[in-house]
């Protein structure tokens, strides 16, 4: 019962209202691009969850790679003089 | 080098078993011992395979059902419960594994579904009964996985949660409106809980003493209460439920235990359950064939869609530079 | 449209208010027995979806004719409880779904056909029409597009797909005769300014078609005179049986609610 020409998995990210980013919802089969958004459009919108789709052939995404997590995400995290509650203004000098 | 091989794994699993208990969670690329990737694997799978199959019995009263505003409601549900299974069919790819691996499980009878979809709906009663009962069984398994520890999962879990308790309480409006109807209305509710309660327990899996994956599974935390605990409270929250409709309960042991606080129930006939589960239940040749020739009869569809695919590269009138 | 447009009876503009209502109502009945039985769980949702918005428009439309008729019928008695001749659907609403290209073949017939009547009928001088129209034509939009997809990839897919929506095509096409078939019910309706003037919705619909057909690859079929008049209550075979099944719960238990 194998199938020839499986239809291939595309990733779904869903704009939830103007002023948000799209964000990852899921996946889903489709044959084409087109199809993917009715799908996404279908299995993910039902509920007035969304104003924009994209769809994105899983196989097109570049992640990074988790087993280097550490160098690429571990520097940041003594940097904190990169966030502003590091810096101690005084409370006379206002909008800082 | 095997030593040293071994080693690591060990160290692997230690930091991997940190992980999870400090409610980490555990994302697809991230490093999981082999026997948590197939024990999600197989627990996802089954969960959508039931959703799946789970559409028929209450897909075939969609055409019968008695006003267009349930007609609606009905078509909206089955719907939902589609949805879900792909939700769940995508977190098990993200292991992988691909949906078509997983359908053709389902189809041989490799795979194993929800038990509770291989009973009949010969009344419309049944389609409230599942709502109330089923649905709310589903529920209270499912709230705790939406805190479980595979990420892909725990947010399936959310989305399906979210959706799950307009189904339950869609199937006991339905049961309220049979239950304060006409006697025959009346009737119709009362052999349907007759028929739908033992089942719904069932779907909690074996008793505690008897189940055989709980250890690992709350270990890792996909599982977080035992089958017992949640029967319990399944039984304690159903109970009034029922009596509010006017129904019995279909248990003549079934009593209220002040000190201990819940309900005492009677014992469940676990060969009924594992005859089902063996695939001697009333409906089970019946549900899998019903999925057998969908698939078979759409093999055509889908293979056209692929040879239209392969001949026209281009996303079609869509805004292909999309943003 | 002049501000002396000729007003039509009530029982006129309850009849033309149930042709609309009824084919959308047995066309939602059709898809719903889809569910569970699609080629793949998306189509299941995709056809539900297109089910639910025409049962939505067929409340809307019933719920409307109960109303011009004032005799207290709501959506679901004129659903559920006339006789076979009393429903004015176009009888090819009522064709069985064969398998998923000939359902897609009726379905694109009959999206282009919402789509140019509720464009028009959003104009339309009774303003309860227009609501619905204006509403509706949103969901008819998407459902057009959905399945006039699905015909482009059955029609350009293999030669299997190609052929069997072909044979569909050619089953199913005499039916659309009758869309246009504009009787004397019709031509009040657009004299007044309710309805829209068939042959322009015929040419709309004539040009949508053909340009999907060639897309599809498909082969328009030549037009065959058709003395079935559903418009009128005198159906096919089928809508006997849809009745049965749908009506079953309702006759079974006249005293009921549900």
């Amino acid at each position: 019962m194998e199938d020839k020409n499986q239809w291939p998995l595309y990733e779904v990210f869903v704009r939830a209202r103007g002023g948000l980013d799209h964000k990852h919802v899921g996946s889903l089969h489709a044959s084409d691009a087109r199809m993917a958004i009715d799908h996404a459009r279908d299995l993910y919108t039902r509920r007035q969850e969304g104003v924009s789709i994209w769809v994105v052939p899983s196989k097109a995404i570049v992640a990074s790679d988790p087993t280097e997590t550490d160098s690429l995400f571990e520097p940041a995290r003594d940097k904190i003089y990169r966030h502003p509650t590091f810096y101690d203004i005084p409370d006379e000098v206002k909008t800082l | 080098m095997e030593a040293a091989a071994q080693l690591d794994e060990s160290a692997l699993e230690q930091r991997f078993l940190a992980r999870v208990d400090a409610e980490e969670k555990i994302e697809p690329k991230d490093w999981m011992p082999a026997r948590y990737r197939n024990t999600l694997i197989r627990q996802i799978s089954q969960h959508a395979h039931s959703e799946i199959v789970g559409m028929l019995p209450e897909g075939n009263w969609i055409t019968r059902a008695p006003t267009l505003k349930r007609k609606s409601i009905l078509i909206a549900k089955v719907q939902d419960e589609g949805g879900h299974g792909a939700y769940l069919y995508s977190a098990a790819e993200t292991l992988g594994v691909s949906r078509d691996q997983l359908v053709e499980q389902l189809l041989s009878g490799k795979a194993k579904y929800s038990s509770i979809f291989n009973y009949p709906t010969p009344t419309w009663a049944d389609v409230g009964a599942i709502g109330w009962l089923v649905d709310g069984a589903a529920i209270m398994n499912q709230i705790p996985l939406c805190r479980c520890s595979y990420g892909p999962y725990a947010r399936a879990m959310v989305r399906v949660c979210r959706e799950e308790s307009f189904h339950q309480r869609q199937g006991y409006d339905l049961m309220l409106h049979l239950a304060q109807g006409t006697a025959e209305q009346k009737l119709m509710a009362q052999e349907a809980l007759n028929r739908w309660w033992w089942p719904a327990l069932m779907m909690f899996g074996p008793s505690d003493a008897n189940s055989t994956h709980t250890g690992d599974s709350q270990r890792w935390k996909i599982k977080r209460f035992s089958n017992d605990e949640l029967r319990q409270k399944f039984v304690d929250f159903t109970v009034p439920q029922a009596k509010f409709l006017g129904l019995t309960v279909p248990d003549p042991l079934l009593r209220w235990n002040d000190s201990k606080q819940q309900h005492e129930f009677g014992p469940i006939d676990w060969n009924e359950f594992d005859q089902v589960l063996k695939g001697n239940g009333p409906c089970n040749a019946e549900r899998i064939a019903a999925r057998r020739n969908a698939h078979a009869a759409g093999a055509w569809v889908r293979e056209a869609a692929s040879a239209y695919a392969a001949k026209h590269s281009r996303a079609g009138a869509e805004h292909v530079d999309g943003r | 449209m002049s501000a002396a447009a000729p007003q039509v009876g009530s029982e006129a503009l309850f009849r033309y208010v149930l042709r609309l209502g009824d084919l959308s109502l047995v066309l939602g009945q059709r898809l719903g027995e889809w569910v569970g039985h699609s080629p793949a769980l998306e189509e299941d949702l995709g056809l539900a979806n297109i089910a639910l918005d025409l049962i939505g428009q067929a409340r809307m439309l019933l719920s409307y004719a109960g109303e011009i008729e004032g005799r207290g019928r709501d959506e679901d008695k004129l659903a559920y409880l006339r006789e076979q001749g009393a429903y004015f659907n176009a009888i090819l609403a009522e064709q069985p779904n064969g398998d998923f290209g000939q359902t897609i073949v009726r379905q694109v017939l009959i999206d282009a056909f919402q789509l140019e009547l509720y464009e028009r009928l959003a104009a339309s001088h009774d303003e309860r029409l227009a609501a619905i129209a204006a509403k509706s034509v949103k969901e008819v939009r998407y459902h057009l597009r959905y399945s006039s997809d699905w015909l482009v990839r059955l029609g350009d897919g293999t030669a299997e797909s190609h052929a069997r929506v072909q044979s569909a095509l050619d089953l199913l096409w005499p039916y659309t005769v009758e869309l246009f078939a504009a009787d004397e019910l019709d031509l009040a309706m657009a004299d007044s300014g309710i309805g829209p003037r068939l042959p322009e919705v015929q040419s709309a619909w004539s040009a949508r078609i053909e340009a999907i057909l060639t897309e599809a690859t498909l082969r328009r079929p030549a037009d065959r005179p058709h003395a079935w008049h559903g418009k009128r209550g005198q159906h096919s075979e089928h809508l006997g049986y849809i009745l049965a099944e749908m009506q079953y719960l309702q006759r079974t238990y006249p005293d009921a609610r549900w």
